[in-house]
């Protein structure tokens, strides 16, 4: 999995590419931390390229998503796969996050 | 088709082999895209579990797969030689109303109930053995 960070209008975009899995979710947990930690809590993870993402991932998201709600920020998520987003609907967490079909969109929400 | 068997030393990076082993069957046995992706679902977090509660850590075992097709059915046997570990006596998270309940532990459990057909779990001497059982769609009743 590759993760590229950058920041667009008022949020910071992390870009993921590949597979976000037991091996490969620490390093978005990580990632995640580091941006959190460095006050970005406005936060659009673009996962259009993301091909397969287990519960190791959301776990990631959603701990994400607790930290940076106690500080008024969001994580919002755009342009899940069709995998992705099963995977989503799956643990029940379609409602959790806000959902966008593209990143300009995800950045322009906040 | 004969059965297939791989064996993959019990580590985090090791398992994407084992996924890859299970869409291959399920793809050869004529199962669709979706059908093929939930099996690699269920056996990722199969593993992942494996690693984690049976093991105890990455690198103390092996996990040993094997695929068996027929009638239909994809039939993954999962074996490891940690410590008793059943599945099936970890119930599912409850539902998600908001985020102050979203608890991700045992969602991987949950997955596996959800996208398979049957699970079945039984312990010997040896180690622990995982059965997971899905059927195509149009085999479904």
């Amino acid at each position: 999995m590759d993760i590229s960070t950058n920041e667009e209008g008022r949020a910071s975009v992390m870009k993921l590419n590949g597979r976000v899995d037991s091996a490969t979710a620490p390093d978005l947990e990580s990632a995640l931390k580091k941006l959190v930690e460095g006050d970005k809590t406005r936060i659009v993870l673009d996962l259009a390229d993301v091909e397969y993402m287990s519960s190791a991932g959301l776990r990631a998201m959603v701990s994400t998503l607790k930290a940076v709600k106690r500080v008024n920020g969001d994580l919002r998520l755009a342009s899940p796969s069709p995998r992705v987003e099963e995977v989503l609907r799956l643990a029940g967490l379609t409602s959790i996050f806000s959902i966008y079909p593209n990143q300009k969109d995800a950045v322009g929400s906040f | 088709m004969p059965e297939r068997r791989l064996i993959v030393s019990g580590r985090y990076d090791r398992v994407k082999e084992v996924c890859d082993f299970v869409v291959r069957a399920a793809e050869e046995a004529g199962f669709d895209e979706s059908e093929a992706f939930q099996c690699q679902l269920a056996v990722d977090e199969a593993c992942a579990n494996i690693i984690e509660h049976a093991y105890g850590g990455e690198d103390q075992g092996d996990i040993a797969v094997a695929c068996e097709v027929s009638d239909g059915e994809l039939r993954i046997t999962l074996r490891d030689s940690g410590l008793p570990f059943d599945p099936q006596s970890v119930p599912d998270p409850p539902p998600i109303t908001s985020l102050d309940d979203a608890r991700i532990g045992g969602l991987g459990l949950a997955f596996m109930r959800k996208v398979m057909n049957s699970m079945s779990y039984s312990s010997d001497g040896d180690g622990n053995t995982l059965v997971l059982i899905k059927r195509k769609s149009t085999h479904e009743t």
